[in-house]
């Protein structure tokens, strides 16, 4: 640990410009690659609940409807006396400096955990203010978003029978954010990607493959054109699928994919690819099972967590109205309270979720019902109350 | 004699008048020529499947047949064969079917070649829902208008340090440009209503920002078409859910790859998707994107529906409007009876009776 910390710190010396990036290829280099694979399996722990056995998570309300989907998750939590306190850091998207989303950042190194709202980016402001949301994860190296999209009983879609798990690179690939104007009226941007981070992920995608018992991981990618970066994340994969026989391991070009993912997806189990691709993948998905409102996401590094809606909207055109669909954000609060170890609660408020929708089916608008957000997050509390053992006055 | 004089004058001037608007050599007696790549695989069946259907609609189109296999030009430079790169030059209009991409033969792509070789710029897929042929969508009726030349897919890949390896997305102004001029005379000369641009400007500020300025300036300049730019990802959310709400789509070419695959995918996928390619200078290839299938090559299975509708696009695209709706209506027509359907199609017909019923249909019409 303490030699790793001195490679890290001597390749920050020898290199600033490249910093972080060239840290990472140096600690391939020194320490061999099977040393650094267990080094990164040590599972995430939660961090231990320190004040009286009440954890602090970190809120960040965002833009949009973010700041009243929180709020729901607030009052959900308080009702079902879940031990939870919330520290709520605002980032405010319309300034250009960063001392916003460096507190939240600092809060959330402090409390290991945090549940986020989409926070906006303006892309009239000059280049330079990068989006905070992607500062967000590259700073606490929150290399993997998970996201699990299922099909809800008690909703209408097209297909049926979807349960797909995508697995996405968070920190690099197209959002390296790194672009320049070397001529006038020419613009390249640069889309990284490293073996070591390559290798994170799908191993990453492994273990959680084995973990919750599915047979079949499929890599995303576009290496017929992309030779050598997809290339590279390509045979990344196919290094740690020869770890893990009792997985399958297969890969699809992502056109292809997302041609499939239309007509037949059910075909898919575990997916892993790169950033962009995860992007489309992960949007098309959700889509696929009933949209925005319903499926929860989570961002896991090394040593943090962040858990948010799995498809990052801001919902700025319905924000305000009462009209948002809770059910992505409780769930992404239920998947903080699993990571958590609180899964007694975590599995009460869930099954007074999917009550609602599957049983109750009292719908919001953008699945085709007519409830409000208060009438849906009174429902799931009126749940909780009648199945759960300690509640407080609803 | 001055009469004379005053007749040959006159037919002088007319004659230079006439000259003043010169008829493309191509034009005789009505007839346009159009250079037709058969391509490999299934390429030469659905070709001539598509030959006779023109026959029998008695579309005033001459073939001309030429292939496209890489040659070694001097200085070891690859190209199309000069015959086929003057047949195109000369009828500005051309069909292709697939073409094989061998692995490791040492050339690039084929269909990477002519689109250097004829600076195609914009590829154009409409997507319409085809009656007969169900999918989970019906109503689909967008089109996908992608830039083809630079973007995600300029192919200059660099090995920084062992391990770490740089993409280099281009977007350049001219492209940008060009495709978003495009994208807007689509619009306006088929009577579309509106143009959404798609990108990623929150994450790639320069690049993405470049190309949505673009489309901002070139929709200032066509005020009748409305405009709108929405995410990637929101885009993909929403197609998957309602793609009725959409219009005409222009992109870079990353996203365009993968838009319009889902869009194929949300009709029936590639068997049923026509295609086609605008470049400069007026040329343009319309072709099937489907594969090769050279597991059912020569069988008389293939499925020409791809070939015939990207044919159909092209006679559109030539003002020969009567003879692309007749054509049209006809193989609609007979994937809505479902009497006679090749295998992808789920009948069990052969690729020439389909075609047969296709050619009487469109006698029928007549």
């Amino acid at each position: 640990m303490a030699a790793h910390s001195a490679v890290l710190s001597m390749s920050k010396i020898i290199n600033p410009f490249w910093g972080g990036r060239l840290g990472n290829t140096v600690k391939c280099c020194t320490l061999s690659s099977m040393q650094l694979i267990t080094y990164e399996m040590l599972m995430l722990q939660p961090p231990p609940a320190k004040y009286g056995g009440r954890h602090t998570v970190t809120l960040i309300p965002g833009d949009g409807i973010g700041p009243e989907l929180l709020n729901h998750v607030k009052e959900v939590f308080r009702f079902s006396c879940v031990p939870v306190d919330f520290e709520v850091v605002h980032v405010n998207s319309a300034l250009e400096s960063e001392d916003d989303i460096n507190n939240a950042i600092t809060a959330i190194r402090r409390n290991g955990v945090a549940l986020k709202g989409n926070i906006e980016t303006n892309h009239t402001m000059a280049p330079s203010v990068k989006s905070r949301n992607n500062l967000l994860r590259t700073s606490l190296d929150l290399y993997a978003n998970v996201m699990h999209c299922q099909s809800l009983p008690g909703v209408q879609t097209r297909h049926k029978n979807i349960d797909i798990m995508i697995i996405r690179e968070n920190t690099e690939g197209e959002y390296s954010s790194l672009e320049h104007e070397s001529v006038s009226g020419v613009v390249e941007c640069l889309k990284i990607i490293t073996r070591n981070n390559s290798l994170r992920i799908a191993d990453y995608a492994f273990r959680l493959a084995r973990e919750k018992g599915r047979s079949r991981v499929t890599a995303v990618h576009k290496a017929n054109i992309m030779k050598l970066g997809d290339g590279l994340f390509l045979q990344c994969c196919r290094e740690v699928a020869s770890g893990y026989p009792d997985i399958t391991f297969d890969s699809m070009i992502v056109d292809n994919t997302t041609m499939q993912l239309v007509s037949k997806p059910q075909q898919f189990d575990v997916m892993v690819m790169p950033n962009l691709y995860g992007n489309v993948v992960s949007n098309v998905c959700a889509g696929l099972v009933g949209g925005p409102g319903l499926v929860p996401g989570a961002n896991y590094g090394r040593d943090y967590a962040v858990f948010e809606t799995a498809t990052r909207n801001t919902g700025k055109s319905i924000a305000g109205r009462n009209i948002a669909n809770p059910t992505a954000m409780l769930l992404a609060g239920c998947m903080m309270l699993d990571h958590l170890r609180l899964y007694d609660y975590a599995s009460m408020i869930r099954n007074a979720i999917l009550t609602t929708m599957n049983e109750t089916r009292l719908h919001t608008a953008d699945i085709g019902g007519q409830g409000t957000t208060s009438e849906v997050v009174q429902s799931i509390m009126r749940n909780i109350q009648s199945k759960g053992p300690l509640t407080t006055d609803l | 004699m001055a009469g004379k004089a005053w007749r040959s004058s006159v037919s002088r001037v007319v004659g230079a008048l006439k000259k003043e608007a010169p008829q493309p050599r191509t034009f005789m007696r009505g007839i346009q020529t159009v250079t037709l790549i058969p391509g490999d695989g299934i390429g030469p069946e659905i070709s001539t499947a598509v030959m006779e259907i023109f026959d029998a609609a008695k579309a005033p189109i001459q073939w001309e047949e030429r292939n496209v296999t890489a040659i070694q030009g001097p200085g070891g430079k690859w190209m199309i064969p000069p015959d086929a790169k003057e047949s195109m030059d000369r009828n500005k209009i051309g069909l292709k079917g697939p073409l094989k991409t061998p692995i490791a033969a040492g050339h690039p792509s084929m269909n990477l070649l002519l689109r250097k070789t004829f600076d195609l710029y914009a590829n154009v897929r409409p997507c319409v829902s085809i009656e007969g042929y169900k999918t989970p969508y019906t109503d689909v009726d967008l089109v996908t208008i992608r830039e083809n030349t630079e973007g995600e897919y300029s192919g200059i890949e660099h090995l920084i340090v062992d391990g770490v390896v740089q993409s280099i997305k281009l977007i350049t102004e001219q492209a940008s440009q060009r495709i978003a001029e495009y994208a807007f005379e689509y619009a306006r000369n088929n009577q579309r209503a509106s143009v959404t641009a798609v990108h990623k400007a929150n994450i790639m500020r320069m690049s993405d920002g470049l190309f949505l300025r673009k489309c901002r300036e070139a929709a200032e300049k066509h005020k009748d078409v409305k405009f709108t730019e929405m995410y990637l990802d929101t885009v993909c959310l929403n197609m998957v859910q309602d793609p009725t709400q959409f219009d005409v789509l222009v992109m870079p070419n990353l996203y365009g790859d993968i838009l319009s695959d889902l869009c194929a995918g949300l009709i029936g996928g590639l068997g049923v998707t026509p295609s086609g390619n605008i470049g400069a200078n007026g040329v343009a290839i319309f072709e099937s994107v489907h594969g090769t299938a050279p597991d059912i090559a020569g069988k008389d299975m293939a499925n020409p529906t791809a070939l015939l509708l990207s044919a159909v696009m092209m006679l559109r695209h030539m003002g020969l409007h009567g003879h692309a709706k007749k054509i049209e209506t006809a193989c609609f027509d007979i994937i809505r009876d479902k009497k006679v359907l090749t295998k992808d199609l789920g009948g069990n017909s052969k690729c020439s009776e389909f075609t047969k019923a296709i050619c009487q249909r469109v006698r029928d019409l007549d």
